[in-house]
């Protein structure tokens, strides 16, 4: 019980406005920026402000918009700076996205990395990276996982998602290094005779290259800031089913694990949501922002039921964006593919506290059900952006700010951000038609 | 005993299922009937999934018992014997693009509704796309793709099949993640299938048994 009715979401969001520790490098670029992160906390929190956010998520797009390569801006962090800075100077959007989704091809390269294909090592050098699925954990393996999931991930996930990791396979059960000063002895003799030295030795290379990615994205952020562009994205997470069926089991493994061995999966599912929350906390620390970007795979209709989605996916994504909320943080699921007949369900989150990011959900549906819970974010299609006129933009965004707008509560994006293959000619379309058409009178 | 193998494969009792399939095996039954009985009830489950009873995962593990069934039926078989097939599909993600869980899917359910499937797999280009259906004189292709980037990769792909000249020969479906009607127009293609049974039913349609 607190004496105090503090709302948490509240405090934060004022700290991103008043950004107490930001150098602004003119009057206007303060301004700017007071004016976009109050814009956009508005939304969130319901309030109609001034004019309907316009706040996109870019990962390779930049890249063509500049005329380089995918390849290139993982491999060289400069490069990749110089082309998000070229893109938020010359759209003048709400808020400026940075470049740590570009990742480090370095790092990977050096970890030997499994569970992705990258420009250059597997793509071409102008496409973007892609996920490779497998089975990392076996359907047998749950009780491993369930005994000991710091264990598991340390001396099985690893070495099978990451080559130069493949001698921590060997290494004795880490708990070993309790039972007297023996065991200590025993463990540090074992990482000798494992070879785990060289695994570590490649940790720290892959650190060394990853520095480099994200020392750029902290100056750009605060370059960002001074000029008076917010960064939205505070940090990020992931549903534990998705965390599950993405990385550990797969989508196929997952799927018959719900039928057959269902228990072992919610505990499963359990035993993440920690670590789903800490990951949170932990990629949001240095951010000014309080927005948590949760990415959803596996939770729509072309997934699964209505009924599997309430006993295998929301109860912990609920609990996770519920934990969040009790922090100030500000949930942002990015609900994939359609979500329009289980909207009754993920309705149930406290009002003006997360940001609901819908792709093919009818986004009018969702205004309706979910208009006095969440602030809506999307859906400009990606088949428009890519293959549409400016027209077919403008049309959809006139809908879009219309019924999803009303009264505030919607900051528009492309469906699933913009598409790296977008037509500029139709993000500028997006981004004018806002600006102008978007203001609240 | 039949009735009953069908019923509990589409409510989907693993067990009961591999359990009387091994005593009709035992009993010395004609193993291609068993395949039979294993074809009508996936037919039940392509009918529950396109009522939205069922979804992906009841299509994923119907599907693994049935190969399940298959591995069990397969050493039974005389050589050259099999169940006639429909007609020949080409199928296959399109150049850039690694994804392969909806076009598994998608041949699965082709195979088991009796066609023919060549699935030519992964990030493949318009020439091995031509070149299956060449070899094999298939009339119905299917372009997987699940990012943006396989907008363009379809319509190369259809544009070489057109320039190749056997666009006439073949009707051609897209699917995946980002496509929608909007793409297969863009691409030229002839239509778009929502999910694996819209597949499914696109490829009865045009080859003349739907």
């Amino acid at each position: 019980m607190t004496e105090t009715n503090i709302d948490q979401t509240k405090e934060r969001l004022d700290l991103w406005c008043s950004a107490p520790d930001v150098a602004f490098e003119t009057p206007q670029a303060e301004q700017d920026y007071r004016q976009r992160t109050r814009r956009i906390s508005d939304a969130i929190q319901l309030k109609v402000p001034d004019r309907v956010p316009i706040s996109p998520l870019v990962t390779f797009f930049p890249a063509r918009y500049s005329g380089q390569t995918a390849q290139e801006m993982m491999y060289d962090p400069d490069k990749a700076y110089e082309a998000f800075k070229k893109v938020a100077l010359d759209f003048q959007w709400d808020t400026a996205m940075n470049h740590i989704n570009t990742l480090s091809g370095p790092m990977l390269e050096e970890l030997d990395y499994k569970q992705l294909r990258w420009p250059g090592h597997g793509v071409p050098p102008d496409r973007s990276y892609q996920f490779v699925e497998a089975e990392y954990m076996k359907a047998d393996e749950y009780d491993a996982f369930l005994d000991d999931p710091t264990g598991f991930m340390i001396r099985t996930y690893l070495p099978r998602i990451c080559g130069t990791l493949a001698p921590f396979q060997l290494l004795p059960p880490l708990t070993m290094v309790f039972p007297y000063y023996v065991g200590l002895m025993l463990m540090i003799g074992n990482v000798a005779m494992t070879g785990a030295a060289s695994a570590f030795e490649s940790i720290i290379r892959a650190q060394e290259k990853f520095i480099n990615l994200a020392m750029s994205v902290g100056i750009f952020n605060g370059e960002m800031q001074s000029l008076g562009f917010p960064i939205l994205m505070g940090g990020t997470t992931q549903a534990p089913f998705d965390t599950l069926g993405d990385s550990l089991r797969g989508t196929q493994g997952i799927m018959l694990d719900m039928y057959r061995q269902p228990d072992k999966l919610l505990k499963a599912l359990d035993k993440l949501l920690p670590s789903a929350i800490d990951m949170a906390v932990v990629s949001s620390a240095m951010a000014l922002s309080p927005v948590i970007f949760i990415p959803l795979h596996k939770g729509a209709r072309g997934f699964m039921s209505r009924k599997q989605f309430e006993t295998f996916y929301w109860p912990t994504l609920h609990k996770l964006m519920l934990a969040l909320i009790e922090k100030g943080l500000v949930p942002m699921p990015c609900f994939e593919s359609d979500y329009s007949d289980r909207l009754d369900i993920i309705k149930d989150i406290p009002a003006g506290k997360a940001i609901y990011w819908f792709e093919k959900t009818d986004i009018c549906k969702a205004k309706e059900e979910l208009g006095d819970r969440v602030c809506l974010k999307g859906n400009v299609p990606s088949s428009i952006m890519c293959t549409g006129t400016p027209e077919q933009v403008r049309e959809y965004c006139k809908k879009l700010i219309d019924v999803a707008g009303k009264n505030g509560g919607l900051i528009v994006d492309g469906d699933v951000g913009i598409p790296d293959e977008a037509r500029v000619e139709n993000v500028r379309a997006m981004t004018d038609f806002v600006k102008e058409y978007g203001v609240y009178k | 005993m039949t009735n009953d193998l069908i019923n509990l494969m589409a409510d989907l009792k693993e067990e009961e299922v591999l359990t009387i399939v091994k005593k009709r095996l035992d009993t010395g039954e004609d193993p291609l009937l068993i395949l039979d009985d294993s074809r009508k009830a996936m037919e039940i489950v392509g009918k529950r999934f396109a009522a939205n009873e069922y979804f992906i995962p009841e299509l994923v593990y119907s599907g693994e018992i049935a190969k399940e069934i298959a591995e069990m039926v397969r050493p039974m078989l005389v050589k050259g014997q099999d169940i006639k097939r429909l007609g020949k599909v080409v199928i296959g993600t399109v150049s850039g693009d690694i994804h392969d869980i909806g076009k598994n899917i998608v041949s699965f359910m082709l195979d088991i509704a009796g066609f023919e499937v060549y699935d030519i797999g992964i990030d493949q280009p318009p020439q091995s796309f031509i070149d299956k259906i060449q070899q094999t004189g298939a009339s119905v292709v299917g372009l997987s793709g699940l990012l943006t980037l396989a907008f363009d990769s379809m319509k190369v792909t259809v544009d070489a099949i057109k320039d190749s000249g056997l666009r006439d020969n073949v009707k051609i479906m897209i699917g995946g993640g980002q496509m929608n009607d909007e793409i297969r127009k863009y691409t030229g293609a002839d239509a778009y299938g929502e999910d694996a049974m819209a597949g499914v039913a696109l490829a009865k349609k045009w080859i003349g048994v739907g």
